[in-house]
């Protein structure tokens, strides 16, 4: 066979093709790497990155886990436990979560998608990635010779009091923010100008839409918390006296600009999660989107309200009680727009035929996650019951249902679907099947024992804690080794498939995604000449063929 | 049922007014959200079942909603979440409304202990006493950074502020002793930051109360790095304060307006700003016009009075507070009556 295929021709026998020139080998050497202007390769250095930053987050969970075990101190002191979690949650947000889907599969299957040549400006893309990784550098090496300890949201007057030195990991977060304000304009400006001839807006792929809405959020949200930042760090430097009461300054405002950026953060880590996950389901069932309109829309509905809803991380701060009630309503609409999609994914399984491979798997786990974990962040929104589970493992528990739940689950489906199209190699599926049940069962065991910790009062960041806990506390780490272990064949059946793999050939998924219209991998230019888009992407029937049109 | 409930739960002893209505909401909402995230995933995995993939490239229906539907899956989780929110928000508004004849208790929240002070006498660190029955209304502050103050038994927390109040209140309905945690993280002990309130009957309480000032110990509140220690009511402390810091050379205790307007009914009194805007001046008034007094001035005086911000500790402007609410006209009259000839000016 031609090893040019023609990548527009997707016959039904095509055979299972390695492009053997492709965007990782037209260029050879580091600095045709580090000098590259070509959005898969930089999602492949975005991959590589966050993927280091998630095994070092995990790491410091897995520290916090054990350490948690016993009531009594083991194996770490108080201090060290302190700047352990603050390590995690930093980590893991600020150089994981927010980067990971839009910066690894944005980046690469963005323009994909869109039939473009690659997003439009290029050369700020590069940047994005340059300033991710200062920032990243300057965040993980001033916690380390700093020892930060306040926790990652850096409430004043303990940020502004604690000996420790802060100015560099403040600094850090500061410059990363610049790295997703990129992302995110280039991303608005790509899907604004660089759509194919006959892409319109409502035959965008759901991924995209999500991943718009999310940019819009980078762009509009992101200069908050380089403000609260810097405030927090000129105050710690200089005692400015902005946020310490004992110098004229307000504490609680210092939480108000945090959550107004670190609550729609969540939006920025979960929409892409959602946007995967569209994909996902539409791909793997071999469905039309249900409800495309609805799922396009909610996700815009969401980067909306998002914005008016950080007042529910307050409810016991002073805020007053009419405040907290239109935070809480607010907070409910984003309920609302996620069960619109929730049931738009369980509609579009609906007559359907499904394949089921590691993907599948995450996103039957992802449906329970969503629900459980947003559902409890209903719970959690309605005041009464805030004040008891406020700042204990309940609201623990419910965030990582939400950022371990759903967007790490999306993010594991993310690799396995697209691992074929970025690499053209296949790992083992029935691995893959393996580690999926070890992840979605080692996480629910990890993460439902919390919400009891948080029912039973355990209050969160506590080294120590009542003997009554322990159960809980014991359960809750066997199930963090299970997931760990999940996560480790993961990594080794991937690396090996990287190596000695299969050859996947340009769709092993029958997807009818448009990312799946090239080659595997795909060649630097992406697409030979210019596609035509006829059909809606997921059209799963052959053209001519009679379709059966249902409603329900 | 609600045994059953609250053993599956986890969900500790049920030792408040407070928790017991809350608790019922919680199951309802927790009953809710098990059940439909487990059906979500199980008709997931039936669709899997009846819907699985027959050969290769196999063609689907075009399948889409009806605005029926649509419509469905928007009203119905909307209607759940305002049902809950309907019914959380009014029991919130009743947690945050203290009572008329509440018992109030200072606390103070410092790295990592709290202390107690009651306004007519004794204080301690760490245990707070209490009686059961009876509402208690507690006015917390922190010496340093923001501390959360957490009864899990009562379901209540609140966080605990420098510079400022907060308030919070519960009535305890079981005596026993109910551990208190810190909820906001604070440093390297905040997990050792525990209290107890120990509730007791009334009557015991009462006879506990009585006990506690006739042997009236070194305030502690007031001991060590805090200043001179002082023995006495925190009326009388605060007496001494406003003496001291030269309060009583602007403020007058006899009703006469002087250089600032007097203190005599100043509490709950409703006073009218230069800026028109009326205010009660309830305890978070008082402390915000010693820490920012020139930030809600009253009509007719200039704004001339400095902060105290720094001049002030905490247990100083507590102790000022109580002062200042002591100061009631009726209090001057000295004829003896039978029965109560005034409601308390409290909300």
């Amino acid at each position: 066979m031609n090893q040019h295929a023609d990548s527009s021709a997707l016959a039904p026998t095509e055979a299972r093709v390695y492009q053997e020139i492709n965007y990782l080998n037209a260029d050879r050497g580091v600095a045709s790497w580090l000098k590259t202007l070509d959005h898969k390769r930089i999602g492949v250095m975005y991959f590589v990155s966050v993927l280091l930053a998630f095994l070092l987050g995990g790491i410091f969970a897995m520290i916090v886990r054990l350490e948690l075990t016993t009531p009594e101190p083991t194996l770490i002191s108080a201090n060290t436990y302190n700047r352990m979690f603050t390590l995690h949650g930093m980590v893991m947000i600020f150089l994981f979560m927010i980067p990971a889907i839009p910066g690894v599969f944005g980046n690469f299957c963005l323009p994909l998608m869109l039939g473009a040549k690659d997003v439009a400006f290029p050369r700020l893309n590069l940047l994005s990635l340059y300033v991710y990784w200062t920032g990243s550098a300057l965040v993980l090496w001033g916690v380390i010779t700093g020892g930060a300890d306040t926790g990652w949201t850096f409430y004043a007057p303990y940020s502004t009091t604690t000996p420790m030195t802060l100015f560099p990991v403040l600094f850090g977060v500061f410059i990363l923010g610049f790295s997703s304000i990129l992302t995110g304009l280039n991303f608005i400006v790509t899907i604004h100008t660089l759509r194919a001839p006959g892409i319109t807006w409502m035959k965008m792929p759901l991924f995209v839409w999500a991943i718009y809405a999310t940019s819009i959020i980078q762009v509009l949200a992101t200069p908050v918390i380089g403000l609260t930042t810097l405030l927090v760090g000129i105050e710690k430097v200089g005692g400015f006296g902005l946020f310490d009461p004992g110098r004229g300054g307000d504490p609680v405002l210092m939480q108000h600009l945090f959550w107004f950026y670190s609550h729609p953060a969540v939006y920025i880590m979960v929409l892409p999660a959602m946007g995967v996950m569209s994909e996902i389901i539409a791909a793997y069932a071999r469905k039309n989107i249900f409800g495309y309109k609805m799922i396009a829309y909610s996700s815009l509905g969401i980067a909306f309200v998002g914005f008016f809803a950080w007042g529910h991380h307050m409810f016991v701060s002073g805020q007053s009680p009419f405040d907290d009630g239109a935070f809480a309503v607010i907070s409910m609409l984003v309920g609302v727009f996620t069960a619109i999609k929730v049931f738009n994914w369980v509609g579009t399984l609906y007559r359907g035929a499904i394949y089921v491979s590691g993907p599948f798997i995450y996103a039957c786990g992802f449906l329970f996650f969503i629900v459980f974990g947003g559902m409890t962040g209903i719970a959690v929104a309605t005041v009464s019951l805030d004040v008891h589970w406020h700042d204990t493992y309940f609201v623990v528990a419910h965030f990582h249902f939400i950022m371990v739940g759903a967007v790490i689950m999306a993010f594991l489906a993310a690799i396995h679907y697209w691992f074929p199209k970025m690499f053209g190699k296949m790992y083992h599926e029935g691995w893959s099947m393996v580690a999926a049940v070890f992840i979605v069962l080692g996480f629910n065991a990890t993460f439902i024992p919390q919400f009891l910790l948080g029912n039973a009062g355990m209050p969160r960041r506590y080294y120590m804690y009542p003997e009554r806990f322990t159960t809980l506390n014991v359960f809750s780490t066997a199930g963090s080794t299970l997931l760990a272990f999940g996560f480790i064949i993961i990594a080794i059946y991937l690396i090996w498939a990287l190596k000695y793999g299969d050859i996947a050939g340009p769709n092993p998924w029958n997807s009818k995604g448009y990312e799946w219209l090239t080659s595997s991998p795909p060649i630097k230019e992406n697409f030979e000449h210019t596609l035509d888009y006829p059909e809606e992407p997921h059209t799963y029937h052959e053209p001519g063929e009679e379709v059966e049109h249902v409603v329900i | 049922m609600n045994e059953i409930m609250r053993t599956i739960l986890w969900l500790p002893v049920q030792a408040s007014t407070f928790a017991k209505s809350v608790d019922q909401l919680h199951y309802f909402v927790i009953t809710v959200t098990m059940v439909s995230s487990i059906a979500v995933g199980l008709l997931a995995f039936g669709f899997f079942f009846k819907y699985r993939q027959i050969r290769p490239r196999q063609s689907t229906p075009v399948v889409v909603p009806s605005v029926k539907f649509e419509l469905a899956v928007v009203v119905v989780p909307l209607v759940f979440f305002l049902a809950w929110f309907v019914q959380g928000y009014g029991d919130y508004v009743w947690y945050t409304t203290p009572p008329k004849d509440t018992m109030d208790v200072y606390v103070m929240g410092k790295k990592w202990m709290w202390k107690f002070a009651y306004p007519d006498g004794p204080n301690a660190v760490g245990t707070l006493h209490v009686p059961a029955n009876r509402p208690v209304r507690l006015l917390l502050t922190s010496r340093d950074v923001i501390h959360s103050f957490f009864v899990p038994d009562f379901r209540i927390k609140m966080d605990v502020l420098p510079g400022r109040y907060t308030e919070t209140w519960f009535e305890a309905t079981k005596p026993g002793r109910y551990q208190v945690l810190c909820a906001e993280y604070c440093g390297t002990w905040h997990s050792q930051m525990w209290g107890e309130v120990v509730v007791m009957p009334p009557a015991e309480f009462d006879a506990w109360m009585l006990q506690q000032k006739v042997g009236l110990t070194e305030r502690v509140d007031t001991g060590g790095d805090d200043g001179p220690a002082f023995h006495g009511t925190l009326v009388e402390y605060g007496k001494k304060v406003a003496m001291g810091q030269g309060c009583l050379k602007c403020h007058s205790l006899d009703g006469d307006p002087h250089i600032g307007p007097t203190w005599l009914d100043l509490y709950h009194r409703r006073e009218t700003l230069e800026t028109g805007e009326t205010v009660i001046a309830d305890e978070a008034y008082l402390t915000d016009s010693m820490m920012d007094p020139r930030a809600k001035i009253v009509k007719g005086y200039k704004p001339v009075m400095p902060t105290y911000r720094g001049k002030l500790t905490a247990p100083d402007a507590a102790a000022l507070v109580e002062f200042i609410k002591s100061l009631r006209s009726q209090n001057l009259d000295n004829t003896p009556s039978k029965e109560a000839i005034y409601e308390p000016a409290r909300r």
